[in-house]
């Protein structure tokens, strides 16, 4: 019997109708081109936007002339005789919405990160981690009317309390970048959360055998460990603060105006948008193709901040591989 | 600082359970101190048993090493010794375990101080993205504030006495993420120095370096030894033989035997030892 | 190598000569910055309550199963979400459609086909930064594509192709019942003469008096008469002044309708939000697909499968979960977008549900900015109802996402 059984294996293996080894190499081909089509989709859409973005803002560029565009200092093109297609307003708009988000989520984000990494037992991270997901998972317009219903009237509130004047109207980019705030705040802190377990145990190991307390092992090993990752969370965070549209639709106000100040209205370059493409402005008029020209503003800066975040963050995955 | 340790008054105990459970004399004869003493100590991680009734003493100034197969217990043993353990949250342990008699187990032990005073240097080099000089110096400047210069002379020292100083004085200033693995884990054991501990506690330093680099850090360890209370826990035998005054021998989370690495290799009680040193199995 | 006697000592001096930092107060200064770190980390929970907490009071008060089922209206009273809600489970389920298989397969080529070339970098690069592209530019990039198709394809209102519907001119009788005339295209205007058949809607007397419309529609022999004034006030009798143009166009979409270019149709809409969430699935199924063990495609190789049979085999299946998982969180991205979809240019006052790819839409987000934009109360009372709504469908969607990834995730853990 068990000396049978060998030849009986190899009996019953080659009652098995061959596969051919041609038509196998030849599907794994065809499924390799289908497959790359797929991912050349990917490519297309980009190429897409370029073109679309590149032709429309050279149709608006016939009607205003690029340097008027490029370094005007007021953007008024829908009221009053004159119309003026300086960007600059709408790009310092988009900055201090953006200023004042990063003001409120980068650190709190960090904090939150280290805290959920280092020091959070395992009890409070189960708690902690939903939270951050279910803030993550909440639409953006949702955000928008967070801001519409309790951050305006807060701050309004608080500025009247302070100085004792109305300095708070109804729209106002502090108002619009506290939303946009906590919108990025689980981005910041899960990239970074990421970033800093990135950091392999070995370090903590060696700093804690050195007699590190917690927060020597943070502060003086993990986190400068994890400084360029933290550093990609932040710049992908900003990424989405700047493209961020319905917060700032709903809050920022819709007056373009160059201030510093972020109890003022701002109107941010996704904000004129909107009101471009959901007002009754004429497929045709300037004004149509002028927030193409904005978009592709909007498309190059976006595309900085993403490119030298995932740059950073590859150097940042190297490091540790 | 010193003064300020609980030590002091159970150091004559210390000695005298030294004199009771060292059965014979180390071997250069001259009688040493007892370092670390362990009785009848458990370890769990979570629910599995890591470690079964160590009894153990660990003689100062002199080198022990653990040998034993994978998984037998000898570096959670080892990482009990500093405590390191506790960044596992499912590690814990019962029974005595005392460094110059001071309760390693108390839960209020203070493990800042502790590890100040037992250095630990790593399977896996593990230097910090930082330049060289500031991979040394970052832990002196943990626990004191130095002036420039003696912060200068330290790193030196502690480099020097790390065998490494000829070779990265030129460069202090650049990344320690470039020298050689071999280099790198001589400048964790100048980092682990810096701190000026007692004992000092090597948890397989040589496992992840080619030849050279090892007989460098073997030699390193053998100018080490009269300054330092070193544990070393290696898979190599040959290693352990070259370096240790004493040796235990762990199987399965036990200790089977502990003696003078001389006679662990040459005449050993049990029959594991003898197997295991013989190459039969491990 | 050898050291001089003494340095040792000298050693330890050297240490010792630090000024030493109290260990109690580098104690001290870890807990207090963990008190501070659990201070700060509070604040996103107290955010989310408060969130939560906001729109709960205002919303809760307007739900009623009215809400759900009423078509929005200018009376906040009578005001309800049904084709919203109708409009984004239509296009989350087309996003779902095309997202999902383009993305895992550009994931696979990734991870189980792509060569280590400039190529391929540039392919992993490009995704990385789609996922950057704010959604709004998507939207203009939609309403190029799909809804207006580079205007080469006639116009929104007139579309240059148009396939298996049935175009009808629009008339008024001088009963006022509508009567629809079969015309080729769009840009027809038919000849009304006595005698021509039009075609009328078919009514029924409810139970309580009320009409029923049914979607009958009966034929009737048009009389056109000269004199308006006198014209006798019967059905299919219709005023020579009035059978010039049409009233309007009505296309009767079978459901296999399709008009080229799309306009602002359901399947433009959930096309634009495929591209939206298209980097966002890619980029999780490459990380669903890269989690399954390197072991197991080894494998599969050393058995001689080929690199088509271990991805169809081993991989893929073993990475399902969690790509579906990904997928899902994808699809509930896509439903509460609504930058994309106000750049596409859809009506807001939408009182039927979509039947057919081709008809028009409106989705929750839309409806919500559109409530929450108004300073009325009322209103705004309406859109934390309508989030109350949509946060109920992302709940819906998420549930799933975690009914699979504890159902499905466990053998290969």
């Amino acid at each position: 019997m068990s000396e049978a059984a060998p030849t009986d294996m190899n009996e019953v293996r080659g009652r098995g109708r061959p596969k051919s080894r041609v038509l196998q190499a030849s599907w794994d081909v065809f499924a390799r081109t289908a497959l790359l089509g797929c991912a050349c989709f990917s490519i297309l859409i980009t190429a897409l936007i370029i073109g679309i973005l590149a032709y429309e803002t050279s149709r608006f560029l016939a009607e205003v002339s690029v340097v008027d565009f490029l370094t005007g200092l007021e953007w008024n093109p829908l009221l009053g005789e004159e119309k003026h297609f300086g960007i600059w307003p709408l790009i310092a708009g988009t900055l201090l919405v953006t200023l004042v988000a990063a003001i409120f989520a980068l650190p709190i984000g960090l904090v939150t990160a280290i805290f959920l990494s280092e020091y959070a037992p395992a009890r409070l991270r189960s708690v902690l981690k939903p939270v951050l997901e279910v803030l993550a998972g909440i639409p953006t317009v949702v955000y928008g009317f967070f801001a519409v219903i309790v951050i305006t009237p807060s701050l309004q509130w608080l500025g009247k309390l302070v100085s004792g004047e109305a300095v708070f109207g109804p729209y106002s980019a502090a108002s619009a970048g506290i939303a946009v705030g906590i919108m990025i705040l689980p981005i910041v802190t899960s990239l970074s959360e990421d970033a800093i377990r990135a950091v392999p145990k070995g370090l903590r190991d060696g700093a804690y055998a050195l007699g590190s307390t917690r927060f020597d092992a943070s502060a003086k090993v993990v986190v400068p460990a994890a400084l360029s990752g933290i550093m990609a969370s932040y710049l992908l965070a900003i990424t989405r603060a700047v493209g961020e549209t319905m917060i700032v639709a709903l809050a920022a106000g819709g007056l373009a105006q160059l201030t510093i100040l972020p109890w003022e209205q701002v109107q941010t370059m996704t904000a004129y948008m909107v009101q471009i493409f959901l007002g009754d402005a004429p497929a045709t008029g300037v004004e149509f193709k002028s927030s193409f020209a904005v978009a592709g503003i909007l498309f190059l800066m976006t595309f900085l901040l993403t490119f030298t975040g995932y740059r950073i963050l590859a150097r940042f995955r190297e490091e540790y591989e | 600082m010193t003064s300020s340790t609980p030590s002091d008054p159970s150091v004559p105990s210390a000695e005298n359970s030294a004199a009771v459970s060292i059965p014979s004399p180390p071997a250069d004869g001259v009688t040493s101190e007892l370092c670390i003493r362990c009785r009848n100590l458990d370890g769990w991680y979570g629910d599995f048993q890591a470690l079964h009734g160590i009894d153990l003493d660990i003689p100062e100034n002199r080198v022990t090493a653990f040998i034993g197969p994978s998984g037998c217990g000898k570096s959670t043993l080892l990482r009990w010794f500093n405590r390191m353990n506790d960044t596992i949250p499912t590690a814990r342990a019962t029974g005595e375990l005392h460094l110059h008699g001071r309760d390693l187990l108390d839960p209020k032990c203070d493990v800042v101080d502790l590890r100040r005073r037992v250095g630990m240097v790593f399977q896996k080099p593990n230097p910090f993205p930082k330049s060289i000089f500031d991979n040394v110096a970052c832990g002196p400047r943990l626990h004191r504030r130095y002036s420039r210069g003696d912060l200068e002379a330290l790193v030196e020292q502690s480099l020097r006495r790390a065998s490494i100083w000829d070779e990265v004085k030129d460069r202090l200033g650049q990344s320690a993420l470039g020298l050689s693995g071999g280099q790198q884990q001589r400048l964790c054991i100048a980092r682990a120095i810096a701190i000026g501990p007692e004992v000092l506690l090597m948890d397989e330093p040589c496992s992840a370096l080619d030849p050279r680099s090892t007989s460098a850090i073997e030699e390193l360890i053998r100018h080490l030894r009269d300054q330092y209370t070193i544990v070393i826990v290696t898979h190599n035998m040959q290693q352990a033989a070259r370096v240790s005054d004493r040796t235990a021998f762990f199987y399965n989370g036990a200790l089977v035997e502990t003696d003078r690495t001389e006679r662990i290799f040459t005449n050993p009680t049990h029959r594991e030892t003898e197997d295991y040193v013989s190459g039969r199995f491990g | 190598m050898s050291q001089p006697p003494g340095q040792h000592l000298d050693f330890r001096e050297l240490v010792e000569r630090g000024e030493p930092r109290q260990i109690a107060k580098r104690v001290r200064l870890d807990r207090g910055f963990y008190l501070m770190c659990m201070a700060i980390t509070m604040i996103a929970v107290i955010a989310l309550l408060v969130l939560l907490g906001s729109i709960l009071i205002n919303g809760i008060p307007g739900l009623s199963w009215s809400f759900v089922t009423n078509f929005t209206s200018r009376d906040p009273g009578k005001a309800g979400i049904l084709a919203p809600l109708a409009g984004s489970i239509w296009i989350s389920a087309i996003c779902a459609v095309v997202a999902l298989p383009v993305g895992v397969a550009t994931a696979l080529y990734l991870e189980e086909f792509a060569a280590r070339n400039r190529f391929t970098n540039l392919l992993r690069l490009n995704i990385s930064n789609l996922a950057g592209v704010p959604s709004i530019v998507y939207g203009i990039l939609g309403l190029t594509l799909f809804v207006r198709m580079f205007g080469l394809a006639g116009t929104t209102q007139d579309p240059a192709l148009e396939i298996g519907g049935e175009t009808y001119a629009m008339y008024y009788d001088v009963t006022g019942e509508p009567l629809r005339v079969p015309v080729e295209n769009r840009s027809v205007t038919p000849t009304l003469e006595t005698g021509t058949i039009a075609y009328m809607q078919r009514v029924l007397d409810g139970p309580d008096g009320e009409l029923i419309f049914t979607d009958h529609w009966e034929p009737i022999p048009l009389t056109i008469v000269e004199d308006s004034a006198n014209a006798p006030l019967a059905n299919g009798v219709i005023p020579a002044v009035d059978a010039g143009l049409p009233v309007d166009y009505e296309v009767e979409k079978p459901w296999y309708y399709v008009q080229f270019p799309f306009g602002q149709t359901v399947l433009a809409g959930g096309l634009t939000l495929m591209l939206v969430v298209l980097p966002i699935v890619i980029i999780s199924s490459q990380e669903a697909i890269r989690s399954v063990p390197g072991s197991l495609r080894s494998g599969s190789f050393a058995m001689g499968a080929t690199r088509l049979q271990t991805v169809s085999r081993v991989t893929l299946p073993a990475s399902i979960p969690m790509i579906m998982t990904g997928a899902i969180l994808a699809m509930s991205r896509a439903i509460g977008e609504a930058a994309p979809i106000l750049v596409l240019g859809v009506a807001l006052f939408i009182t039927d549900v979509p039947q057919t790819l081709m008809d028009p839409f409106t989705v929750l987000p839309m409806q919500i900015y559109n409530w929450s934009a108004r300073f009325q109360p009322e209103f705004r009372a309406l859109a934390a109802s309508g989030i109350i709504v949509l946060l109920f469908v992302l709940l819906a969607f998420n549930a799933i996402a975690i009914t699979i990834r504890q159902r499905f995730s466990r053998p290969l853990q």
